[in-house]
């Protein structure tokens, strides 16, 4: 029987790294762990979530479940819920972000606790207790469940390491047949518009430098690409350079935006507000430069500068150049 | 023929606020501000409004906004008004004070049952309190209706609905067709100020209230799904190594150096 089931998902044929971080998270939780996939070529990923240590992985085969629209993926896996009726549903922010969980809950007119960082059980009550930021990160709260519906909880990715493939391959296999039906037919994907990236992607790029309201205009975004370039990363930045239009909605870091755990993390001219850190908070190396000694960012940064952009990062690139 | 919107919007506490602004009440585990400054309509949900008003620019539509709660301060929930929409509803009762997601999705979806059925329903992408992102998913599924989420533009023409969903690399172009639900996200732009005489005439509109009793909802049903045991606010004892210099351009050499010497460059 399964206790907890985490909705697992695939990249080309592989286990994703966000499945493998709510099968280390189920192991908080008390009962058997099985591991839901849906796509065509499952058989590597079944073996790394056996490898993980699930009990049970229940594979829904169908091409139309590769690459699925979030309308397919939560009918496939409402009905495998219907079928199995877990204590627990696990779910990743990775996979369709806030979006997947919210419908999957709702389809089983069950209780969700959203984008939450870490999850335990409370003893007397069998149910989760899990901690969610709330208010953008000024405020966390520790949720629980009642009644006895199923209990939905969607993972921030990075939240929990990985499980590593340590346990011997002992997991059951069961194939599971899903009703697909005319689901997401009626939503057409007409096309897909991306502003080609330059260089390495933000979430992989191991340093990333990162501008805000502070540099005033478009063009210094010039001298951060000349220095993510040199460096071999990428530029991010706050939402307030992007709703100002100085670049591209999709450098956006934060809450609402990309999430980034890079080794270093430089931030010209951004003030570190609740919802720019939840997306680097994960850096290792936050360095800030910023005029206001009293900016949040300093809270969170291992490295500072207090004073004008303007002068401080001509002299540090000129540096860096010398330096790699 | 004239195109039917709602518009739902939520009063939140400005989330700009600094922490030195607001306090956790932990007798009802709500943050409660502390300062003078007021609350604000939710972001999201004048991005949302600003969706309606967009399509209302080129098409014949009424465009309802409609609210659960307590307590609303009328300069917030109005604000709509002013900016260029038609109608106000407050689904309001002491019942109301604090719903979670499930139950806020119920109060919506009899509301907006209660005033016939609507071609578009327009939310905000998320709530900047709660950030849940829950309540439109919800209020779709009640309503059978197919939501769209995360969108930085919505044209219709009136029988289709072409929506730009904003992704980590771009946007997706995707169709469907009304009725239907769309969440949208700041990438619309920025909101339209409400015009002097949007304000007079905001301020001469009346809202219509309508209680639990109204929409036939037995309090009991909205009993929470998802309780809140603790809200805290999260300490940080981290410290910071400053870096100076001579003046700033020293200081950003000495940076580049001093990460130098940490291996970070
Ligand atoms: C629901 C919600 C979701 C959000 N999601 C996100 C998100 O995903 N990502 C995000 O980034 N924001 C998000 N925000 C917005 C966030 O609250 C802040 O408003 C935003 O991050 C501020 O951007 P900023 O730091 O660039 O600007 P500001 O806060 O204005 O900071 C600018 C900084 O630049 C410094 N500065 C100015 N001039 C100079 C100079 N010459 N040299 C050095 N320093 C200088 C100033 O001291 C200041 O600290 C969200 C907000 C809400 C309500």
């Amino acid at each position: 029987m399964t206790d907890i089931l985490v909705v697992g998902d695939t990249t080309n044929g592989k286990l994703g790294s966000a499945t493998a971080e709510l099968i280390r998270a189920a192991g908080n939780l008390v009962g058997d762990v099985g591991v839901g996939l849906a796509g065509s070529r499952l058989q590597e990923a079944v073996r790394e979530a056996s490898s993980m240590g699930a009990q049970t992985i229940y594979t829904m085969e169908s091409h139309k479940l590769d690459d699925p629209s979030v309308y397919t993926k939560v009918t496939a896996f409402s009905q495998l819920c219907q079928q199995l009726e877990p204590r627990v549903i696990l779910v990743s922010k990775n996979s369709h972000g806030l979006d997947f969980g919210p419908r999957l809950a709702f389809s089983l007119g069950a209780g969700l606790a959203q984008d939450c960082i870490r999850i335990g059980e409370d003893d007397d009550t069998g149910r989760v207790v899990a901690t969610r930021p709330v208010y953008g990160g000024s405020a966390m709260a520790t949720v629980t469940f009642s009644g006895d519906g199923p209990q939905v909880v969607v993972l921030r990715e990075k939240s929990y390491e990985p499980a590593s493939q340590d346990s011997l391959e002992s997991g059951n296999l069961v194939q599971v047949e899903v009703n697909l039906g005319s689901s997401g037919d009626q939503v057409k994907s007409v096309r897909q518009v991306g502003s080609v990236a330059k260089g390495v992607r933000l979430e992989d790029a191991e340093f990333v430098v990162a501008g805000g309201r502070g540099l005033g205009g478009a063009e210094p975004f010039a001298t951060l690409e000349e220095l993510a370039n040199l460096l071999g990363g990428a530029v991010g930045a706050s939402r307030a350079a992007c709703d100002a239009g100085w670049v591209n909605h999709n450098y956006q870091v934060g809450l609402t935006g990309r999430t980034i755990s890079p080794n270093v993390y430089l931030t010209v001219g951004i003030s570190g507000a609740s919802q720019h850190m939840a997306g680097c908070s994960g850096s290792r190396n936050i360095i800030a430069i910023n005029k206001d000694r009293e900016a949040n960012i300093f809270k969170e940064a291992r490295f500072g500068v207090v004073g004008d952009w303007n002068a401080i990062l001509p002299s540090f690139l000129e540096t860096v150049r010398e330096l790699v | 023929m004239s195109l039917d919107i709602i518009v739902c919007v939520k009063q939140v506490m400005d989330p700009e606020t600094p922490p030195s602004g607001f306090k956790i009440d932990q007798e009802t585990k709500q943050v409660v501000q502390t300062t003078g400054s007021s609350p604000v309509l939710n972001g999201f949900d004048e991005n949302a409004v600003e969706a309606a008003l967009r399509i209302k620019d080129i098409t014949p539509a009424t465009i309802t906004i409609v609210s659960v709660g307590k307590d609303f301060v009328m300069d917030v929930v109005k604000k709509p008004l002013a900016m260029g929409a038609d109608n106000l509803v407050l689904l309001s009762d002491t019942h109301f004070e604090t719903l979670d997601s499930f139950a806020t999705a119920t109060v919506l979806a009899a509301g907006i049952r209660k005033l016939g059925e609507p071609d578009l329903i327009l939310c905000g992408r998320q709530a900047s309190d709660w950030d849940n992102a829950q309540v439109p998913l919800g209020l779709a599924e009640f309503l059978g209706l197919t939501c769209v989420t995360v969108a930085q533009k919505v044209d219709t023409d009136g029988t289709s609905l072409t929506i730009e969903q904003v992704s980590s690399d771009g946007y997706q172009e995707i169709m469907t067709t009304l009725p239907a639900l769309v969440t949208v996200s700041n990438e619309i732009g920025v909101p339209r100020y409400p015009t002097l005489r949007g304000i007079m005439a905001a301020g001469r509109k009346e809202p219509v209230i309508y209680s639990a009793a109204d929409l036939n909802i037995d309090p009991e049903s909205l009993s929470p799904k998802v309780v809140v045991t603790d809200l805290y606010v999260p300490e940080s004892n981290h410290e910071v190594e400053i870096i100076s210099g001579e003046d700033d351009a020293d200081a950003g050499r000495k940076l580049a150096l001093r990460m130098r010497e940490e291996g970070l460059i």
